[in-house]
């Protein structure tokens, strides 16, 4: 928590960094782009990329940083207020529509394209994900041979932790039951869900896939064959009218962006405390943009 | 007005009383939460306070540390304490959370309903050959009730309120359909919930409040010493006064500010 905030605080504060080379084409317009992000670190480095690219890019840009939840934010996107946004296809689509049965990536990205609000654009999305994940500690895994969630089938009383919405989502613990036939009582622990993991007060923790806990602690994240969760992939949602002039100089980027990079940027926040304006910068030098 | 139509809507549905998370389970756990604390904040305020508001010392010290432990923001103290303690003390680290908040109330209640009482009522029962003890219990804690129920007033409300805060530590109780809801845009379940908090809120406030008219001694009203001839002639101006109970009425007073 505090950590978020002050990765938050000192990204707001701090001015971007150089952005070395620049990308083809991109001229300046007379009204800055307003890139906007999320308050979650990792979706704020992004949104930093995105802005410093734009900057090498020629642009001149408005960062709108922590914006909070998608019912704060989406609108302002919806309204144009907000350019551009770096957002997640799985979670943005459950928004739109929470009935949604897609989970494969291609399908989900396909799905959202239509769901979204006129006025708005999904550029391309990204290999890396940002998604639920269920895991269990490295001994819980061996002890129970546990590669896959359909092995947790053989485990009694098992406790699943994660976010309070967790207990109503699709693959929560009614998914678990409908399609890998896993019993699981429910315990809410939310900010805590990996501390609890860790302490043996849960079995299985709901945990982001982008989170750098899971390889920080061990973590084994439990394979989905029967595509539970919804894939969810960063896709950057831009303004339509100008999509095209930003595609242009997003699509490399998104394109670059791996799950093992996204993770290794969330580390540089989490473990060695640098500020979003100096992730984005030095991601951006050093795969060449 | 939809808003609030769809959160009436919600709470009525008979499906919100029963099974796992109904309504009256969530209102039971926040009730225990907050009961829980206020009971631990009382046994740690109170007779602090009554020692302060006796002897008159060390009011500045403690009345200003817990104020200090007051401006604490509750929900980063659950979180804080919740990983130094471990999870599984969770309990435990709420608790110490909720009581921190109560203490100061409690305390400020507990002396400044012995501080207000006239030196000359403490001084006349000292005169009359009473022990320090009994001044104590037969003086002092009758009088200083009305402002110690005060301080249990303004301690449940604001217990009762951050109780909301324990649902982000898996302890469930009213907060935890609030947060549940708001990521699920469910906000006919958010809203109703909050509702449902203002009620146990109003109604705990209007019970402590009955309760404060009820233990209040008859000769005290709110924390002040009432001249009982004055009030007596005001029912004397009154229609149907009754002359013949005065008499009856007074000694009962006597007694009850004695007790």
């Amino acid at each position: 928590m505090t950590k978020r905030k002050l990765t938050g605080l000192a990204g707001l504060t701090l001015t971007a960094g150089l952005v070395l080379g620049g990308c083809a084409g991109g001229g300046a317009s007379d009204e800055p782009i307003v890139v906007g992000s999320q308050a979650y670190y990792s979706n704020e480095i992004i949104a930093e990329i995105y802005a410093q690219a734009l900057e090498g890019a020629g642009f001149e840009v408005d960062r709108q940083f922590q914006i909070g939840q998608r019912d704060a934010y989406l609108p302002e996107l919806e309204s144009g207020a907000v350019d551009l946004f770096p957002e997640y296809t799985g979670n943005l689509l459950q928004y739109y529509l929470p009935e949604t049965t897609a989970t494969q990536a291609d399908e989900v990205y396909g799905e959202l394209a239509t769901a979204l609000p006129e006025g708005l654009t999904a550029l391309a999305m990204s290999p890396a994900t940002d998604q639920d994940s269920y895991n269990v500690t490295a001994e819980f895994a061996q002890a129970n041979g546990l590669t896959s969630i359909a092995d947790l089938a053989n485990v009694d009383g098992l406790i699943l932790g994660g976010n309070p919405e967790l207990e109503e989502r699709p693959y929560g613990p009614t998914g678990l039951l409908e399609t890998y036939g896993v019993t699981v009582a429910f315990d809410a622990t939310g900010d805590i869900t990996v501390d609890a993991l860790l302490e043996g007060v849960i079995n299985v923790a709901n945990v982001y896939s982008g989170d750098p806990r899971i390889a920080d602690f061990g973590l084994v994240t439990l394979a989905d064959p029967e595509g539970l969760f919804l894939a969810s992939n960063v896709v950057p949602i831009a303004s339509s009218d100008i999509a095209s002039d930003l595609a242009e100089v997003i699509d490399p980027i998104s394109q670059a962006l791996t799950p093992e990079g996204l993770v290794a940027l969330n580390l540089k926040s989490t473990k060695d405390q640098m500020s979003a304006a100096d992730i984005a910068s030095q991601w951006l030098a050093d795969n060449r943009f | 007005m939809d808003l609030l139509w769809e959160a009436l809507t919600w709470l009525f549905s008979p499906e919100q009383y029963q099974g796992e998370g109904s309504i009256p389970q969530r209102v039971a756990e926040h009730l225990l939460y907050t009961a829980g604390a206020t009971a631990i904040a009382a046994v740690v305020a109170v007779p602090i306070g009554y020692f302060i508001g006796h002897t008159g010392r060390g009011g500045t010290w403690v009345v200003g540390i817990t104020g200090a432990a007051r401006a604490l923001p509750s929900f980063g103290l659950i979180l804080l304490l919740v990983l130094m303690l471990g999870v599984s003390e969770r309990v435990t680290a709420s608790l110490v959370a909720l009581v921190l908040l109560g203490i100061p109330p409690l305390m400020a209640g507990a002396y400044s309903g012995m501080q207000q009482i006239p030196r000359a009522t403490i001084d006349a029962a000292r005169a009359q050959g009473m022990t320090e003890w009994q001044i104590i219990w037969t003086v002092e804690i009758p009088l200083s009730l009305p402002l110690l129920l005060g301080g249990l007033r303004g301690a449940v409300l604001q217990i009762v309120a951050t109780a909301t805060l324990v649902a982000y530590v898996g302890l469930g109780g009213l907060g935890y359909d609030i947060i549940q809801g708001i990521p699920l845009r469910r906000f006919d379940q958010t809203v109703g919930t909050a509702l449902v908090i203002v009620v146990v809120a109003l109604v705990l406030d209007g019970l402590l409040s009955a309760l404060t008219t009820w233990v209040t001694p008859r000769g005290v009203q709110q924390g002040r010493l009432t001249d009982v001839r004055a009030r007596d002639s005001i029912s004397r101006a009154a229609p149907v006064a009754t002359t013949a109970a005065s008499p009856e009425k007074k000694t009962t007073q006597q007694r009850k500010a004695t007790l």
